[in-house]
């Protein structure tokens, strides 16, 4: 749901046309997924719109503004990747997410190529969009750590889901598309001790107050009103 | 492609029109009149060619400007299922800025070329869009009666003359009709819902009604294009005929909606079965076109800004492309549409 946020606020500003429909179209995905999570624990319009930033569980990657296109391409690979690869691992489970993960491992599919797309003519086009791609790799390296800590309900055996061999799966991945495209992921750890599982225990980054403050504004503006 | 630019350099060799053989004249002319469609490698007037262009680039970039007053929301949606379609809205009006540019590259332009017009403020696009969305219920008012109002001017596009426009208003017009659907519901839910909800679906309709109603153009006596279009069936109908065709659907969609149009001169004309109404404000129309309504330096700056924020990115695609392309051309392609063979005169 924040991750779809964050590419709605593209609209109107992509770097072309084709953009417009791509990154909308991923945004809608992950909104469809969204709610069918959501609503798997409540009404979804209150644990959108009601919760407060503390009790938001998301990976702070997918909170993180836009910057420019290689940053968000930069994101939504790390997150693609991370996604699809665990997707298919629920999708092949036997826990209450394998319906979902089976529907839309397609749809993170789709996102991951187009990731990676961008990622190979951004980092092999031009000198400036191969220093854009890195900044973008390099700035958002320190939020991966906290993908591959278990998340709470998918810590058993019969999820499907190896949270140490998802996180070697992820970076063998990761790194053949960027070295693919001529360029190198930061050497050091993924994570720094704030980051590491902070988004899942309801710690954020700043800018993500205010992308919630715009998000619940009106929501929260008529109390009890339906839409 | 190969064959149009094949087209475009007889035209080219053959000059002015004044030289062209008089049997191709009677055949286009003959084509339109038994309602016969005219493609891209039919021969055509280069007054023909150059008003669907202006036409087709101005439909196109109104599709492309009128994502940002309704994506000015996007991210403040009340719910998830209103973000959800209102995002999936927006994606369908790029979707249409595509076609319509592909549609009007069949000319022998191209979009990058059309953009550039726009960016430098020679090419135009709905003057509706100039007004700001400032209460969610803007994005139901928009859907109502903006898409209502270019259902009801589009809707005979789909029997326009020349073929690629035509079909891409069939496709066009389809998504259109559920937007407008989508956006009534919307304000069905306002109204119905808190006295506050009312109150802004109120205000928005008050707001978009008559700028919506400026959307069918200047009234008969003054629009200098339509005599000519219709006469080519590009335009089916006359702007005062659409827009009183719009007001007879708007009045009882009103009232089902339980909302008012802000016009007390509204009234049923039983003598000529259909509605009057009051006088539109031709001179506001006439300012916002200029660029002096309230969001035309907003609008096409913030264009502008994507576009050129964004030439590094296309920079890298092309030259990605380049460093890829497969070896045997060794013979580069020439760039498509890069010289137009009919330069389109501008209105703006």
């Amino acid at each position: 749901m924040v991750l779809s946020h964050r590419l709605g606020e593209w609209a109107g500003h992509a770097p072309v046309l084709e953009e417009e429909v791509a990154l909308a179209n991923i945004a809608l995905d992950l909104l469809g997924q969204a709610r069918v999570l959501l609503s798997l624990v409540g009404d979804e319009d209150e644990l959108a719109y009601l919760r407060e930033e503390r009790a938001f569980r998301n990976l702070q990657l997918v909170e993180q503004p836009n910057g420019d296109f290689a940053h968000t391409i930069a994101r939504q690979l790390y997150f693609s990747v991370y996604q699809h690869l665990l997707y298919e691992r629920l999708a092949a489970g036997d826990g209450e997410l394998t319906g979902l993960a089976a529907k839309a491992v397609k749809e993170v599919a789709y996102h991951r190529d187009h990731a990676e797309q961008w990622v190979l003519r951004l980092g092999d086009g031009t000198e400036e969009s191969r220093d854009r791609m890195r900044s973008g790799l390099d700035a958002l390296w320190r939020f991966t750590g906290e993908m591959f800590q278990p998340v709470e309900g998918l810590d058993s055996p019969e999820s499907g889901v190896d949270w140490g061999a998802l996180r070697s799966s992820w970076l063998a991945a990761v790194t053949d598309v960027v070295e693919r495209a001529g360029l190198n992921l930061p050497a050091g750890p993924q994570s720094g001790g704030w980051a590491a599982g902070a988004g899942r225990q309801g710690l954020h980054t700043e800018p993500f107050g205010r992308m919630i403050a715009e998000m619940q504004h009106l929501h929260r503006s008529h109390p009890g009103a339906s839409w | 492609m190969a064959a149009v630019t094949a087209d475009q350099t007889t035209q080219k060799t053959l000059g002015t029109e004044d030289a062209v053989d008089a049997d191709r004249v009677a055949a286009f002319d003959a084509a339109v009149a038994a309602d016969e469609r005219i493609e891209p490698r039919d021969w055509m007037p280069d007054a023909y060619r150059a008003t669907l262009v202006r036409q087709m680039a101005q439909h196109a970039h109104s599709e492309i400007i009128g994502m940002q007053p309704e994506a000015n929301w996007i991210t403040r949606a009340p719910s998830l299922r209103r973000k959800a379609i209102l995002m999936a809205k927006v994606q369908d009006e790029a979707g249409h800025g595509l076609y319509l540019y592909s549609a009007a590259e069949t000319l022998g332009t191209s979009r990058e070329e059309l953009l550039d017009k726009l960016h430098a403020g020679r090419q135009r696009y709905s003057s509706i869009f100039n007004y700001p969305t400032l209460t969610w219920a803007d994005v139901g008012a928009i859907g109502w009666l903006v898409d209502g109002a270019a259902i009801t001017n589009q809707v005979p596009l789909c029997r326009c003359s020349y073929g690629p426009y035509a079909r891409a208003m069939v496709r066009i017009c389809k998504e259109e009709s559920f937007h407008q659907r989508q956006g009534y519901e919307l304000l069905l839910a306002l109204s119905r819902g808190t006295e506050a909800q009312h109150a802004m679906a109120q205000d928005a309709v008050n707001r978009w009604w008559w700028p919506s109603l400026m959307m069918f153009g200047p009234p008969d006596d003054a629009s200098s294009h339509s005599e000519q279009s219709m006469a080519w069936k590009i335009k089916r109908h006359s702007n005062d005929e659409l827009r009183r065709r719009f007001v007879d659907i708007c009045v009882p969609q009103a009232e089902a909606l339980g909302l008012e149009l802000p016009d007390p001169d509204i009234r049923w004309n039983e003598e000529l079965g259909r509605h009057d109404f009051g006088a539109i404000d031709w001179a506001e129309f006439q300012a916002v076109l200029k660029g002096n309504g309230p969001c035309n330096e907003q609008r096409i700056t913030q264009r502008r800004t994507a576009h050129e924020e964004g030439a590094w990115v296309r920079d890298a695609a092309a030259a990605y492309a380049a460093k890829h392309a497969p070896a045997q051309s060794s013979t580069p392609a020439p760039a498509p549409n890069s010289a137009p063979a009919h330069p389109v005169e501008e209105t703006a």
